[in-house]
């Protein structure tokens, strides 16, 4: 369009994305963060997680094996930087699936209140009633392992939780005057949510969204743990603690700190990633 | 001047102050001078961003975090403000200096009773605690409040506005204070409520001999409140006099711009346009070439660009930051003084007819009766205004209008442009909201909120909706620039143009305009309402204008209709409501609205308006009425009686003995 010279772009947006940048928590995390998709992108074209060695299995961490190596001999710092990769596949999408249902829920909650808002909300208060390992359990038992059942029932038991965040959002917004004006456009109610209400509730969705990552990240590593996630031999880093704990008692500790480490690492960088957002954005 | 025995209440020297916004200063008060003796009221005026609030919070000490003092002394009964330490500046707030805020609503604290809160005034300046309450009963008393000791077990969300803002001015009264700060202590309250407590604030003063620096917009309140007035402009104090005689012969142009904006008695859209200040106020970041106001001022020489005028004084307690003071009065009109050509509203088939109209929220025992028995019309090209205090029901009756709430069933709202039928009729009701901050999509571009009303209302696409989107906005006077921006990029008044044009975007019938001004400056709403009128001649529109302003009901509205607990109490031409005879409620409105003179004459309401859950039996204005005339009023409810040229009024009383307006009024019954 050739219309007059355009206006300085949005100065708030701007502020916001320097006053991110200015806080230390959510640049370390954002620090750690790069540094895991970094492993998980090109980690296994540098180290190779499968590789075993019979002869030098169970090996403490040295110059050569700087995590030491586990029963089969495989090196465990190659593991830990591979083991990266199926986690930060599954989890965000499973994050993605949770968000967009959960906020296709919430925006008809908050949009029509009265019975259909009342059904819902009822509906989601007893599915919130069920811890979330145990629907994801239960799911996955029925569907079987993998990692596309991985996603599917994480994200499912992400929705009513991301759906009660939105629902509150679109209340608040539903009120303005901007939506009455819609209506009086005879605009459809899909379009008032979708095109009108929907990018003004985004703060918020955004921050959900990095909350439920961390938990997502836990979740995907807890369910590899209990044998239900991901299959072997997949350097993930739940499956592998699974099958080193054992070790523990006779001292192998190398088998099972670093991947902890690792998993603790990634949930702490994305809270600390969601404390910042949240701090700019409200 | 004498020498002073008694030290002046404030005394303001050379005052600097600065925000910094985004790493850059700026200034926000600029060599501020200012006195107020023991007991004087002085009223602070300027528009938005002028510097008034910032002025306040300097002499509170209570500057945001990003302001500071760039120089200059702030003395509080004697005493430097800025050389106190902690201890110093806590006992001088606690027994010498208070605040009232703009909203009474978040003053208080929502989790403690107002009496522990009012209390705590009386403990924290050193009385007992069964002392304190004892005096923070007779304080609420003091302040007119009925059955305090009741009030003094409630929570402030249970009280209503006028209580809260008396409360509020019960604590910053508590203890005998040498200054009170009131920043616009009456903005959000009804004409009536806010007319009661400034009478208050009047008496009180009196008692106490406390001064008063009142700070606000509404010229009219300033003129009724205070001695002497200091004009504010981009942070430097443009002119200062004794109320009376800044009102009468101001002596800088901006003043004189300023008086002009207000729509005045005997003015009217179809005689004359409204004055304007054209241009915008400084930003603050400019370092001063010139008179601050040059830019934007009619009587501008060379001299005014390149050196700044000295605040000098004039006589008479006057004094003036302009070189050509003894012209100000003579500043040229700004506004072409031609009157828009208007139409007179059609003879033909009316618009609108709405015939008892009713609505009902809630069902059964709980229900209540939001709207009841409304009747009236509005005809092509007709202004009609609707007045009436919060909670009688306009937005209700507005949102009916529009579709966005269902009437009862009975009610009947024949809109003519039903009859050709379609998806047209909606479109043809459009409206202009009260608050531009919520009424555009803080996330959409100017642009495309205008482009898709086009393409909604007006059917447009193509080469054709381009075209029209940039006649749309240049017809509010729009840059074209402003297609690009958000609204948040976007002033108050900017932004109700915007809103106004997205309204217009599908040449609408019938365009319901819910308070649209006031949000705005008195500069701004001038320009709004001039539009609201060119609109109007151009395109032959109707306006169901909503207000709590008279004095913009009065400029704008062809008939008005007043709404009181869901009834139409009157209605009729604007010329016969105002000059009466008129509906008791009616009297009481329009006296207590002040004029910017400061005359007035009071009919006072007593009480607070009884609640729409469970209103009076009979006359519903029966419990406030101050002309009540006995057992008819308390038991039957008056019908809408016609007095003549299409004027109803509902009450018992005959045309003869209803007020009217204030020059025959003593002959009244």
């Amino acid at each position: 369009m050739s219309l007059a010279p355009a206006l300085r772009s949005g100065p708030v947006r701007w502020e916001r994305t320097r006053l991110l940048l200015s806080t230390p928590t959510f640049m370390v995390g954002l620090a750690i963060l790069l540094f895991w998709v970094g492993c998980a992108t090109v980690g296994q074209t540098l180290v190779d997680p499968l590789a075993d060695d019979m002869m030098n299995s169970l090996l403490p961490p040295s110059a050569e094996h700087w995590f030491g190596t586990d029963q089969l001999g495989r090196d465990m710092f190659a593991r830990v930087i591979a083991g990266s990769r199926d986690i930060l596949i599954v989890a965000p999408l499973a994050t993605v699936l949770g968000i967009v249902c959960g906020t296709l829920l919430g925006l008809i909650m908050g949009f029509f209140p009265g019975l259909v808002d009342d059904l819902l909300s009822r509906l989601i208060e007893a599915v919130l009633a069920l811890p979330l390992l145990i629907l994801a359990l239960v799911a996955l038992t029925a569907l079987g392992a993998s990692n596309g059942t991985v996603i599917v029932a994480i994200g499912l038991a992400f929705t009513p939780q991301v759906a009660r965040v939105v629902r509150s959002a679109v209340m608040s917004e539903r009120h303005l005057d901007y939506v009455a004006a819609a209506r009086l456009r005879g605009e459809t109610a899909v379009y008032i949510m979708v095109v009108e209400i929907l990018p003004n509730i985004l703060p918020p969705i955004t921050v959900e969204l990095t909350v439920r990552l961390g938990y997502a990240i836990f979740t995907v590593a807890t369910l590899s743990f209990l044998g239900v996630g991901l299959q072997p031999p997949s350097p993930d880093w739940g499956l592998a603690i699974s099958e080193n704990y054992a070790l523990i008692g006779g001292g192998y500790w190398w088998t099972v700190l670093f991947d902890a480490l690792a998993i603790g690492s990634l949930v702490v960088s994305i809270n600390l990633i969601a404390e910042g957002l949240n701090g700019a954005l409200e | 001047m004498s020498a002073p025995a008694v030290p002046d209440a404030l005394r303001i020297e050379n005052l600097d102050v600065m925000y910094r916004v985004r790493g850059q200063e700026r200034s926000v008060l600029r060599n501020l001078n200012l006195r107020i003796g023991a007991g004087e009221t002085y009223g602070l005026v300027g528009e938005s961003g002028c510097g008034k609030s910032t002025a306040a919070l300097a002499v509170m000490r209570y500057l945001p975090r990003n302001g500071r003092i760039g120089g200059g002394h702030v003395l509080i009964d004697g005493e430097d403000l800025y050389g106190l330490s902690q201890t110093g500046l806590r006992q001088l707030r606690q027994t010498r200096l208070s605040m009232v805020y703009q909203d009474p609503g978040r003053a208080l604290n929502p989790a403690i009773t107002v009496g522990a809160q009012l209390a705590e005034v009386f403990t924290v300046a050193g009385a007992y605690s069964a002392d304190a309450d004892k005096r923070a009963v007779a304080m609420l008393r003091h302040v007119r409040i009925t059955d305090p000791e009741r009030v003094m077990g409630r929570y402030p969300h249970q009280l209503s506005g006028g209580m809260l803002q008396r409360t509020v001015i019960a604590m910053a009264l508590a203890v005998d204070r040498k200054l009170i700060i009131l920043d616009e202590p009456t903005t959000g309250l009804d004409a009536t409520v806010e007319a009661e407590v400034l009478d208050l604030i009047d008496t009180l003063r009196r008692e106490h001999g406390t001064a008063i620096l009142f700070i606000g917009h509404n010229l009219a309140v300033i003129a009724r409140m205070c001695e002497r007035v200091g004009v504010l402009y981009g942070g430097l104090l443009v002119e200062e006099a004794p109320t009376r005689e800044l009102f009468a012969a101001p002596r800088h142009p901006y003043t004189v711009g300023l008086l002009r904006c207000l729509p005045r008695l005997g003015l009217d859209r179809k005689l004359r346009r409204l004055d304007t200040i054209p241009g915008f106020p400084p930003s603050g970041a400019v370092e001063l070439q010139g008179c601050i106001f040059a830019n934007r001022c009619g009587l501008v020489r060379d001299r005014c660009r390149t050196e700044p005028p000295a605040l000098s004084a004039l006589g008479g307690g006057r004094s003036s930051r302009c070189f050509f003071h003894e012209e100000a009065g003579d500043l040229p009109r700004v506004t072409p003084p031609d009157p828009v050509e208007h139409v007179p509203p059609g003879e033909e088939h009316p618009l609108l007819v709405v015939e008892s109209l009713g609505k009902t929220f809630g069902s059964g025992s709980h229900s209540v009766h939001a709207l009841r028995d409304i009747s009236f019309t509005i005809a092509r090209g007709e202004t009609v205004g609707l007045v009436g205090e919060s909670g009688s029901g306009k937005s209700t009756l507005a949102r009916i209008l529009l579709g966005l709430e269902r009437a009862d069933p009975g009610s009947r709202i024949a809109f003519e442009a039903n009859r050709r039928g379609g998806t047209q009729a909606r479109h043809a009701i459009q409206m202009v909201f009260q608050n531009p901050d919520s009424a555009l999509n803080r996330s959409h571009r100017v642009g495309r909120i205008l482009r898709r009303a086009l393409v909604r209302l007006g059917g447009l696409r193509g080469e054709i909706l381009r075209g029209r989107l940039l006649a749309l906005s240049r017809g509010v006077q729009l840059a074209d620039s402003y297609l690009q921006a958000k609204p948040r990029q976007l002033s108050g008044g900017l932004k109700q143009r915007v809103a106004i044009a997205r309204a217009f975007a599908g040449a609408p019938q019938l365009v319901v305009c819910d308070e649209p001004t006031s949000a705005l400056d008195v500069s701004v709403q001038a320009a709004i309402l001039n539009l609201l009128g060119d609109l109007q001649a151009a395109e032959r529109v109707s306006y169901l204008f909503i207000s709590h302003d008279l004095s913009v009901i009065r400029y704008v509205a062809d008939r008005i209709a007043v709404l009181y607990l869901g009834r139409l109490l009157e209605i009729g031409p604007a010329e016969s409501v105002f000059q009466g005879p008129h509906h008791p409620y009616t009297e009481a409105l329009l006296s207590a609205t002040p004029a910017p003179d400061g005359t007035l004459r009071r009919v006072k309401l007593s009480g607070a308006p009884p609640s729409a859950m469970s209103p009076p039996k009979g006359c519903v204005f029966h419990t406030r009425c101050p002309r009540h005339i006995g057992p008819i009023c308390d038991t039957e409810e008056p019908a809408l009686s016609e007095r003549g040229g299409g004027h109803g009024i509902r009450c018992h009383l005959g045309s003869d003995d209803l007020g009217r307006a204030q020059v025959d009024q003593s002959s009244a019954a």
